[in-house]
């Protein structure tokens, strides 16, 4: 790996950690954001000719605090400037200077850098832009490639993210153990919204949005390392990683969506499906599941299938009943059903998702899975017109030309074979 | 004899490898691999999973603690490769090791393999 190469990921990994001590010291998003930018353009210059230093966080922490307090000062803001023992002693920011961090604080800048990211004022769509450019560093150009809008719409949202979080009332000290659990879950969500606007990417996004997906991982990992006995956080990095391991399975040459059943499992990645199980493995051990756990389980008895017809669907149907306990919803019961139609047959399946059918009127899923249940069991009429709700639903073009792949066959079996 | 050669790197930056830079560094460590293996010197080598994966047993009551050891007081002193079926049986393994070792203090790290390669059959046999 070139030294070019090797800077830039330690500038990538050092970022949160970085960015979060800055905004501690300054309060400012813009502020600590600009600090950073400028230790990296000096580390740039600096690290080649020095070698590396020892803590890559530190270092930049340190330089980009000084060059904003220069800045700071020139433009004298409103802002109170720090105490002067505090930036006497900035020459050598090479030597102790890893010492001098305080480490305990480490873990709340991540923390709260994200925390702010996903704070309960901004919509999830700029919940997830912010935590792109913030967090992750990305470009805006990046960043409205993967969301496919134009950059100057981008520019905007997350302008406009800013300024909410500006006025917003954001806690700067460490927060307590309940406050920090429940910033935990916020985070955990955004996390998994970043790897869900990558993974529902339809054909021909797919190479612009499926770095989302690597993003959320690498953000997912981050937080485990911060929280380490964490069930819920193992469980969620555990379904991440498992989900993005089939990747590569998922689309033909064509971009059209390949079911899990029909996909060539020897394309799946094998080394992140191992992770993933190692993790699942080491979450149920703390007997305290949590929602990201239970998908991470039923991901991984998918995963542990070396053919479709190997899959576990008795223990995926108790996983989903234990998931529709702790988080009830109708899309967790129509995913049940799926698992209930292997176990039960289709009818036990189409009775399942009966009284779902007015609270999941407008979900595409619903009428794909209702039309597949009644295919089964041989209602082609019934089918036909559910495949034809699913269509008018679709989200994506490969959504709608996976449903009338279904339709076709039906055509081509004839009208009068119903 | 036989030595061991531990890699130590920054785990943030190898785990965010993409696919293509990790097939990259593996393929460039393969060539010192494959020259050694035909020299009939390589024995097993490892990768292990990141440290977000390890689970510990600390001597003292049998404690199990998520995450690597992270004692620095303590060095690595060697490491075994067992076959077990999940976490469970493989913490079982640790804890034998613990009550058959004399030792005081110390414990045991638990971290899943992420490759193996077997080496030269028969290597350090002597």
């Amino acid at each position: 790996m070139s030294d070019l190469a090797w800077i830039e990921q330690a500038m990538t990994a050092a970022r949160p950690q970085a960015v979060g001590a800055l905004l501690r010291y300054f309060r400012d998003l813009d502020t600590a954001e600009e600090a950073f930018q400028n230790a990296c353009l000096r580390a740039l210059k600096a690290w080649p000719e020095n070698g590396p230093p020892r803590d890559p966080a530190a270092w930049l922490i340190m330089v980009g605090r000084n060059a904003a307090i220069d800045q700071v000062r020139r433009q004298s803001r409103q802002a109170p400037l720090p105490a002067e023992d505090q930036i006497s002693d900035l020459d050598d920011v090479e030597s102790p200077l890893a010492e001098r961090l305080d480490g305990a604080h480490y873990r709340d800048d991540i923390l709260r850098l994200l925390f702010i990211c996903c704070h309960p004022d901004l919509p999830p769509t700029q919940q997830i832009a912010l935590a792109l450019r913030i967090v992750s560093g990305l470009s805006v150009r990046q960043i409205a490639r993967a969301f496919l809008v134009s950059e100057s719409a981008m520019e905007q949202r997350i302008t406009r993210a800013k300024g909410r979080i500006a006025r917003a009332d954001v806690p700067f000290e460490a927060p307590g153990a309940v406050e920090r659990s429940e910033r935990l879950a916020g985070v955990a969500a955004m996390v998994y919204l970043v790897f869900n606007e990558g993974y529902s990417a339809g054909p021909g996004e797919v190479a612009a949005r499926s770095p989302l997906c690597e993003e959320a991982i690498r953000l997912a990992r981050l937080l485990l390392r911060l929280f380490q006995a964490e069930p819920e956080v193992m469980g969620l990095t555990a379904l991440l990683l498992i989900q993005h391991a089939r990747s590569a399975a998922r689309y033909d040459a064509e971009g059209e969506i390949i079911l899990m059943e029909d996909q060539d499992r020897s394309l799946w990645n094998p080394g992140m499906i191992a992770e993933g199980l190692a993790l699942i493995d080491k979450a149920m051990r703390h007997r305290r599941p949590g929602p990201y756990q239970i998908q991470a389980a039923i991901a991984a008895l998918h995963a542990r299938a070396a053919t479709p017809s190997q899959t576990d669907w008795p223990q995926i149907d108790r996983l989903y009943a234990h998931l529709e306990i702790l988080t009830p919803s109708p899309v967790i019961t129509l995913n049940r059903a799926v698992a209930v139609s292997r176990v039960a047959g289709a009818q036990a399946a189409l009775d399942m998702i009966a009284p779902l059918a007015e609270r999941l009127a407008g979900y595409f899923h619903f009428f794909g899975v209702k039309g597949a249940f009644l295919l089964q069991l041989d209602r082609r009429d019934e089918a036909r017109e559910a495949f034809g709700r699913a269509i008018a639903l679709a989200n994506t073009p490969a959504e709608a030309a996976h449903i009338r792949l279904h339709l076709d066959r039906l055509q081509q079996d004839g009208p009068g074979a119903a | 004899m036989l030595y061991a050669i531990l890699c130590y790197n920054t785990e943030e930056i190898v785990t965010g490898w993409t696919q293509a830079e990790d097939d990259a560094v593996m393929a460039s460590l393969d060539k010192v691999h494959q020259k050694l293996m035909d020299e009939g010197r390589f024995g097993p080598a490892i990768r292990l999973m990141p440290t977000t994966a390890a689970t510990s047993l600390r001597r003292e009551e049998g404690l199990v603690l998520d995450g690597p050891f992270v004692e620095t007081k303590e060095q690595l002193l060697g490491f075994y490769i067992v076959d077990c079926k999940d976490l469970e049986e493989a913490l079982d393994t640790a804890r034998q090791l613990t009550k058959a070792n004399p030792a005081s203090g110390g414990g045991y790290e638990v971290r899943p393999l992420r490759l193996f390669l077997p080496g030269v059959p028969g290597i350090g046999a002597s």
